[in-house]
């Protein structure tokens, strides 16, 4: 069968003979004239490509997710419904009619949202998720679900505004009624088609782990993608060509969150999103971590999994999960065994897996009411970026205050990821959680680390930040709302007034 | 019923904005038979081509045409004002990405692999690859631009205090969310008909009959819209233009030629990185008695703007400020880094930020208040209203601008809240800073400021409006429909927009330098009251009453009747008739309905050769303040909140206006800020797309955000008392950056630490622990 489908602006869509690694956003200008989503970057970094994309979420009603459609590819759409800016305004009506048009639409006309005009298609979808959220509670979300969307024109007040007025407003329209009532059709996929001038591309998506493992055994040299927003940079920037694409999209089983008593267990195909949502502000570290992390559209369609298996030094997952003292489920044809979060990383983007195993579940353990765990992220811009330096660290104390356990993990000081302050742990392990001890431990972090020189930061500006979020860290567990998230902060660590 | 001038209207486009169905050149229908084109660039800084082989690029499935230089039928530049810089490169290349051939496929996939394909041998020469090495080696362009006025080496030595010092500030790039994009489709009898993005519509049509050979008359550029431009567009769009042109010759088919987002942001030119050195000489009061200033230019292997660019930054050097003995020099440093270009401000804000920042270190080291010893420097009454170039300063608004925007700002109070904060936070500091903005307002080649408009009205009263200017976003068609629609007097709904054409109004200026709507303003309502005369005596005939005792909508300022439902045109003694009866009564009584507005502006000039002259028609005027806060562990800040005031002359379009203050801001803000461009030591671009370059992101601007438009502020000689509004707040920014100076140095004992140009985190806390290190002495 080499024929996809899907449902865009509810016309339903049959793709044949276009090779699997298409994205969403090039089909959309190139095959169906829907010129109205934008290409800026193809890379999922200025959302002026945001369209929206319904989802089921278990237990709860579906929900419109805005997505960058450059990172999209085709089949990921199997069975499912997409949104773009076309499909809101009422064209039976006339176009000087504000009647036919989405609230998202007119609250960027009355707040003079667009002035260029050409990043507005982008962030009309990301209102139109909010239009229809019921969990937008905080000021902070509205800047957060637009944080994917550049303006280079306006300054954002006016985008902001526009915001305000339609978050969480879910009107009873068309688009209300379809959401309540959607339901993903089987996203199984097995298509062959040839991929321009490179030859031939099979793109499987398998909704079964036999048929997982089954793929996997006729096609060793596969490559895996889960949401696509890291793979799909290499095939938007790097234009490279796989022969073979398998997909985890049709995998239900790696999209279930359960709780226990002993803490989270987390599937490894999550989006961020969903983990924000269900997780939120129960692990603090977390939470804080992911308001951080790329931004509304990229962690909608970023899995947990995924930023776990690219393990990339800079990835800002793995340090919060190290912190947490995570453990890893692994699962292969062979079976199912638990890793630690530091033995997943083995090297520079390496891990443990083996054969064909995939990242199943991430166990993520309760922190007790004695330790205190928190997350930081520096880069250049607070809003999707690339860490310069990410850490989570986690101090356990004993009723004398002296340090238990400390497990302080590092993004973007060393080639591994998630990489721990060994010699710096062993010098507070031990000993009084005290001021004069934490500056004592400062200079290890020299010790443990030798960070590069990049375009991000220098190898001393990295090396002085590690040091001072130790700092920061001790400082913070002094705070009596040291848990409570900073929604508009100013840096990374809360230190408090005088030291 | 009133007129709309001065109104807060949407963009004219807002609802095709909204609902994607405003169209960019990259979304105009593929036209059949559609081919593409991609350029392949130098792999040196500097070097001389040993050898080109086009044949296995040739082989590449879908291939049409592989371009060298010598396939130009043509003249090979692109040069806007020195003809320096080729379209392709021959036999030398001079930067890192610069063109060598151009190939014409049927897809970017194809055009792509066929460019990896061609073999480019190039011997390497040393390069000059940043500033500082081409300043070593004294490798200018054009001569050094002297402005000098007074004694200024004695008075330097006299000065009771004394200070040097040097200040530099990167590059930024633009940015603009639409990359460049060009389509060309070839007509019949050796014309052709491009749509380019492009600020500069007359110049892409110059420069695409240039490269084939051909008179401009055979050649029609339209510009739809673009979606941003930032003076990225004004020059840089011209040689894509060219390659789909060629390219459409060649194969007798429509060619398209859009950049991706690397190849736009490695590819063209940026901001121009500045270096000065300054030596200043003051007084105990803080005034300024002396300034030796020189200033270089990154301007990048070829000339492009960059001597005009420069220009605008020494005449910026005063900001508002009177400097009564003063030398300033420019050089254009000539680097193998891609050639610099026009960006918003245009060399203003690179002068600016350097006069400001020896304000603040001259108020510093007397120990006075920074706003005191700016408003003690402030023009004022004459001999202290002449600029260093012998400009006479009219109608100087800093004083009540400052004034208003102090109160405004609740200035006073703050800055107590500001020190009672510092005092008990040992790891974080905030401070506040007003800093004003002078802004002058013309094209500093004089002979630029001039503008045509085509007004057509059609019999039964609607009209199509066309003039020379382009819409970027900034919103000049909405200010232009306003403007036809009062001068004109006719309803907004019933006047369409067309889109920038060379075939409408010919000869055109770059819609740059903030003179959009102050040109194409006064040419539009030219049009209208010429149209306007011819039709007064056919409303008069309809009425039965004389031409004198007409009331007329056009130029009205008071309440419009109206007659079923429509607005009036013309009423006398309790009648009235709507433009549609008169339009159709005057071409009945063959009257001509169509007019061409020209306008050109009077009385400026500018000698460069001597330093004098009065480029600007007018100035306009803004300050700010912003108040920041700085974390001394990681060198994260917080913009906390920002107060405006701006003078827009009363403005043409009150939500327009606001609108370019606020996103100006912004833009300063990143260029201040977040916005770093990082090269390797090929001086190629590292920074080349979004995930590596950060542009302001929605969590970076503060939730209090006040915009103010000075009132009662008309400008004597502009189109309907407004002021041109595009570049002039961007310097706005410059605010925020003193401010966190101002927080770096509260980490110290209070001495002036300057802080970086872009004041990235990194190089804030840089200066924290430089503060740090003076407390430590």
């Amino acid at each position: 069968m080499d024929t996809l489908q899907f449902w865009l602006n509810d016309r339903r869509i049959e793709v044949t003979g276009v090779n699997g690694t298409t994205t969403l956003l090039r089909y959309l200008r190139d095959h169906l004239a829907a010129t109205g989503t934008k290409e800026g970057c193809a890379e999922g970094d200025c959302g002026a490509c945001t369209v929206a994309l319904l989802e089921e979420r278990p237990g709860e009603t579906p929900t419109y997710r805005a997505v960058n459609s450059c990172l999209l590819f085709l089949p990921m759409l199997q069975g499912k419904r997409v949104y773009t800016v076309e499909g809101l305004r009422d064209r039976s009506r006339s176009p000087d009619d504000p009647e036919g048009y989405h609230p998202a639409q007119l609250a960027m006309v009355e707040t003079r949202g667009s002035q260029c005009g050409y990043c507005t298609p982008g962030i009309v979808m990301s209102l139109f998720e909010a239009t229809y959220r019921d969990d937008m509670g905080a000021d902070w979300q509205v800047d957060d679900q637009l944080c994917g969307n550049l303006c280079r024109c306006t300054g954002y007040k006016p985008i902001r505004e526009a915001g305000e007025k339609v978050a969480g407003l879910r009107p009873d329209d068309l688009f209300k009624a379809t959401m309540e009532q959607y339901r993903a059709r089987d996203a199984a996929v097995d298509i062959t088609a040839r991929d321009g001038l490179d030859g031939m591309q099979r793109y499987i998506q398998p909704t079964s782990f036999e048929a997982l493992w089954q793929a996997r055994a006729e096609n060793p040299g596969a490559v895996l993608v889960a949401g696509g927003t890291d793979l799909g940079l290499r095939v938007t920037k790097f234009r490279e060509h796989f022969p073979v694409v398998i997909g985890l999209e049709g995998l239900a089983e790696l999209r279930e969150i359960e709780r226990s008593p002993m803490g989270w267990q987390i599937g490894a195909g999550v989006s961020l999103t969903r983990v924000m949502e269900v997780v939120g502000e129960e692990l603090p570290a977390l939470h804080k971590m992911l308001r951080w992390f790329g931004s509304r559209q990229v962690r909608s369609r970023a899995t947990l999994g995924g930023n776990l298996v690219n393990a990339s030094p800079i990835g800002d997952m793995p340090p919060v999960l190290a912190a947490l003292g995570a453990e890893i489920e692994l699962r292969g044809s062979n079976g199912t065994r638990h890793v630690d979060i530091e033995d997943f990383f083995t090297g520079y983007r390496k891990t443990c897996l083996e054969g064909d195993e995939i990242v199943a579940v991430v166990h993520i353990p309760n922190v007790p009411r004695n330790a205190f765990c928190a997350s930081y992220k520096v880069s250049k811009r607070r809003e999707l970026d690339i860490s310069a330096v990410a850490a989570g660290m986690y101090v356990e104390l004993d009723d004398a205050g002296v340090v238990r356990h400390i497990r302080l993990a590092y993004g973007g000081m060393s080639a591994v990821a998630a990489s721990r302050a060994r010699r710096t742990e062993a010098a507070l392990l031990g000993h009084s959680w005290t001021r004069e001890n934490i500056e004592a431990a400062m200079p290890m972090v020299d010790a443990d680390f030798l960070p590069i020189a990049d375009h991000r930061a220098s190898a001393r500006y990295r090396s002085t930040v590690a040091r001072n979020l130790l700092l920061g860290f001790w400082l913070e567990s002094h705070r009596r709302d040291r848990d409570a998230f900073d929604a508009h902060p100013v840096g990374t660590v809360r230190p408090g007034g005088v030291a | 019923m009133k007129t709309v001038l001065g109104r807060g209207l949407p963009h004219e486009s807002a609802l095709r904005h909204v609902s994607g169905e405003a169209r960019y050149v990259d979304d105009l229908p593929h036209a059949p038979g559609l081919l593409v084109g991609v350029v392949v660039g130098s792999t040196e800084p500097r070097g001389r081509i040993t050898r080109r082989d086009r044949a296995r690029a040739l082989q590449v499935p879908g291939v049409h045409a592989v371009f060298f230089a010598e396939d130009i039928p043509g003249e090979n530049n692109v040069g806007p004002v020195i003809h320096d810089e080729p379209l392709l490169a021959a036999w030398e290349v001079s930067c890192v990405g610069q063109a060598v051939a151009f190939v014409v496929a049927d897809s970017y996939e194809a055009a792509r692999k066929a460019a990896a394909a061609v073999e480019v041998e190039i011997e390497p020469l040393p390069a000059l690859t940043d500033i500082h090495a081409g300043i070593a080696a004294e490798s200018f362009i054009g001569a050094t631009h002297v402005i000098e006025r007074g004694e200024v080496d004695a008075t330097l030595g006299e000065a009771p205090h004394r200070l040097s010092g040097t200040v530099d500030s990167g590059g930024q790039e633009h940015f603009y969310l639409e990359t460049h994009a060009a389509l060309a489709i070839p007509g019949e009898d050796r014309s052709i008909q491009v749509w380019s993005s492009t600020q500069h519509p007359s110049e892409v049509q110059t420069l695409v009959a240039a490269a084939l050979g051909w008179g401009r008359s055979r050649v029609t550029v339209e510009c739809p819209r673009m979606g941003g431009g930032f003076g990225g567009k004004e020059t840089q769009a011209a040689q894509w233009a060219c390659f789909a042109a060629l390219g459409a010759l060649r194969t007798g088919r429509p060619v398209k030629v859009w950049l991706d987002r690397d190849t736009d942001m490695s590819h063209t030119g940026r901001r121009h990185p500045f270096h000065s050195r300054y030596d200043v000489g003051f007084d105990d009061d803080g005034r300024i008695l002396s300034l030796a200033a020189d200033l270089y230019a990154d301007g990048g292997w070829a000339a492009d703007l960059s001597l005009a660019i420069l220009d605008r930054g020494l005449f910026h050097m005063d900001n508002g400020y009177w400097l009564p003995n003063v030398r300033l020099r420019g050089f254009v440093v000539r680097t193998n880094r891609t050639s610099n270009t026009a960006f918003r401000g245009f060399g203003g804000p690179q002068g600016m930020v350097v006069i400001e920042h020896v304000v603040e270190r001259v108020a510093h080291a007397l120990g006075l208040d920074p706003l005191e010893v700016r408003r003690r420097n402030f023009y004022d009454e004459a001999p202290h209203d002449r600029t260093p170039y012998g400009q006479v300063v009219e109608d100087f608004r800093l004083h009540r601008i400052c004034d208003e925007l102090a109160e405004r700002s609740d200035l006073a109070a703050r800055r107590a809240e500001i020190e009672a904060f510092n005092a008990s936070n040992d790891f974080r500091k905030r401070a506040i800073a007003l800093t004003p903005v002078k802004f002058g307002i013309s094209f500093t080649a004089s002979f630029l400021n001039q503008a045509g408009a085509l007004v057509l009205v059609y019999a039964d009263g609607t009209v199509q409006l066309n003039h020379g200017g382009t819409e970027m976003g900034q919103g000049l068609y909405t200010k232009m429909l306003q403007v036809c629609s009062h001068a004109l007097g006719a309803p907004l709904s019933d006047i369409v927009h067309q889109p920038t054409s060379t075939g409408k109004v010919p000869n055109t200026s770059a819609t740059a330098a903030s003179s959009g709507s102050d040109l194409n303003g006064q040419a539009v309502a030219t049009a209208c009251r010429l149209i306007v005369a011819r039709m007064v005596p056919v409303a008069a005939e309809l009425l039965g009453v004389s031409t004198e005792k007409l009331t007329l909508a056009s130029e009205n300022q008071g309440d419009i009747p109206t007659k079923d439902g429509k607005p009036a045109w013309a009423w006398a003694e309790g009648r009235s008739v709507t433009l549609a009866e008169v339009a159709s009564a005057a071409y009945m009584r063959q009257i001509q309905l169509f007019a061409a507005g020209y306008y050109r502006t009077p009385d400026i000039g500018y000698d460069r050769s001597a330093g004098k002259g009065k480029p600007f028609h007018y100035f306009a005027y803004g300050a700010s303040v912003s108040e920041v806060e700085v974390d001394g562990l990681t060198g994260e800040w917080r913009l906390r909140r920002v107060d405006i005031v701006h003078d827009a002359g009363d403005s043409l379009s009150t939500d327009i206006d606001r609108g370019q203050v606020e996103g100006a801001y912004v833009q300063g803000l990143g260029w201040l800020t977040w916005e770093e461009l990082v090269f390797d030591d090929r001086g190629f671009l590292l920074t080349h797309s979004p995930s590596t370059y950060k542009i302001p992101a929605i969590g970076d601007i503060p939730r209090e955000m006040q915009v103010h438009l000075l009132e009662r502020a008309a400008q004597p000689g502009v189109i309907y008392g407004s002021k041109a509004v595009g570049e002039p707040p961007f310097m706005l920014a410059i605010s925020a950056h003193t401010a966190l100076s101002r927080a770096c140095s509260a980490f110290g004992p209070g001495d002036f630490v300057p802080v970086a140009i872009p004041a990235t985190n990194e190089a804030l806390l840089d200066a924290v622990e430089r503060a740090k290190a003076l407390a430590k002495g």
